[in-house]
């Protein structure tokens, strides 16, 4: 604790520091006030320890190496580029590259490749009568000649024309239709047991 | 407390807060190119923090604008409740203050004061009339080199307070965070650093070092 009143040089000189700095007490600051009215010696301290705080606080005391703007610009444009630094605009240029080469592909290979059926029951028929009465049942998208054992849920079988089973995205029976299947991936021999099963059970 | 007496030159004042928190904002959310801008009023800050702990110009380049780059890359991690400036300050100080502790580089002591312990007296040892300096002065490469060789003969722990006290404008919490080191060391420090530097500058006077200024024939700046 400091007595005020009784300040000497070295309690001076132990908080002119702070007193720069404005961190004293307003009692203590009148009392070093006084001090230094009075006090030629802690006054010359006092003027020379502002004189460095001035001095070294301006920002022209120190210059940066020439250069050092233009090396730090460079590392940083080189630090951006392949980090996660990007702005979405910069990946909107390779997501667009991308996209226009699948696109690309993709429209190219519909008049190149044809994926042939996996299976003669995705086959579309040909030379159907539209107006032919056909049978088709929930559960199976294939239209069958009524009668056919291979309908699917016989509970749900519902007959109506060839043109509105097609329309509706159905197609021939390989068994029971089969003479309208003219694919050529029509199956082996043995297909010709299954027709002949067919069309003798529907009475043909 | 009573107000300062005396007004620290504060360039991230002086730069107008608005216009930075701008650029920090859009920095954040990925205008990238801007980042620079937003370094540039304190790259002397910036070297000058990392040159008072390395005491060599070509480290304190390289960590400098490394603590930039750790700046840029942890952008978003930056918090309005700070001050820019002091948040960039501090990441200098830690990577200056890591690379010393590995050794990367020969750091160059000051002259340490053995016969005074930290907590005892600095004694002023001139009492010349004084004089001002003016700002001016400081246009004058010499007396920047006198002002910078002065500081360099400090010892460590003094210089590196005093730089980041009078120099960055860190608070003295701030300075003792940064240093971890507490506030009343930064205090103590920081007065024999300040009355050190006084007594240096004032023999350099007597040696001419200020010679061309225009001081009043018989009075000292110190």
């Amino acid at each position: 604790m400091v007595n005020h009143e009784m300040l000497n040089c070295e309690a001076v000189w132990r908080e002119i520091s702070n007193y720069v700095d404005g961190d004293v007490d307003a009692p203590l600051r009148s009392a070093m006030d006084e001090h230094f009215r009075t006090c030629k010696k802690c006054a010359s301290v006092l003027a020379g320890t502002r004189n460095v705080v001035q001095l070294y606080g301006d920002e022209r005391i120190l210059e940066v190496p020439s250069g050092f703007g233009r090396r730090l610009e460079k590392r940083l444009a080189k630090q951006a580029a392949p980090s996660g630094g990007w702005s979405w605009t910069a990946w909107l240029v390779p997501v667009m590259a991308i996209v226009l080469v699948a696109v690309g592909l993709g429209f190219r290979n519909s008049f190149i490749y044809r994926t042939p059926p996996k299976s003669i029951l995705a086959a579309p028929g040909r030379d159907i009568p539209p107006e032919m009465l056909v049978v088709v049942s929930d559960g199976s998208k294939v239209f069958h000649v009524a009668g056919c054992p291979f309908i699917h849920d016989k509970a749900t079988e519902r007959t109506i024309t060839a043109k509105e089973a097609i329309r509706d995205g159905y197609v021939p029976c390989s068994r029971c239709l089969r003479q309208y299947l003219k694919t050529g991936l029509i199956g082996p021999a043995d297909d010709d047991d299954a027709e002949a099963e067919v069309l003798s059970s529907v009475g043909r | 407390m009573s107000e300062p007496d005396i007004v620290l030159n504060n360039p991230a004042q002086a730069t107008g807060g608005t216009r930075e928190q701008e650029l920090i904002l859009s920095v954040q959310r990925g205008q990238h190119e801007l980042f620079y801008e937003l370094v540039k009023p304190y790259e002397r800050r910036v070297y000058a923090a990392a040159l008072a702990i390395l005491r060599n110009e070509h480290d304190a380049e390289d960590a400098a604008q490394e603590a930039m780059l750790k700046a840029f890359a942890n952008i978003r991690q930056f918090r309005a409740e700070a001050r820019f400036s002091t948040w960039l300050i501090q990441i200098t100080v830690n990577e200056a203050l890591m690379r010393r502790r590995r050794g990367r580089t020969v750091v160059m002591e000051g002259i340490d004061d053995h016969r005074e312990g930290e907590e005892g007296d600095y004694v002023p040892r001139d009492f010349a009339d004084w004089r001002e300096i003016p700002s001016e002065a400081l246009e004058r490469k010499e007396v920047r080199q006198r002002l910078a060789q002065a500081l360099g003969t400090l010892d460590r722990k003094y210089r590196e307070v005093f730089v980041l006290r009078d120099m960055e404008h860190l608070n003295i919490q701030e300075t003792a965070e940064a240093l971890g080191i507490t506030a009343a060391s930064v205090k103590t420090r920081l007065l024999r650093a300040r009355l050190m530097l006084r007594d240096l500058l004032a023999a350099g006077w007597e040696q001419g070092w200020f010679s061309r200024l225009p001081f009043e024939k018989g009075t000292k700046p110190w």
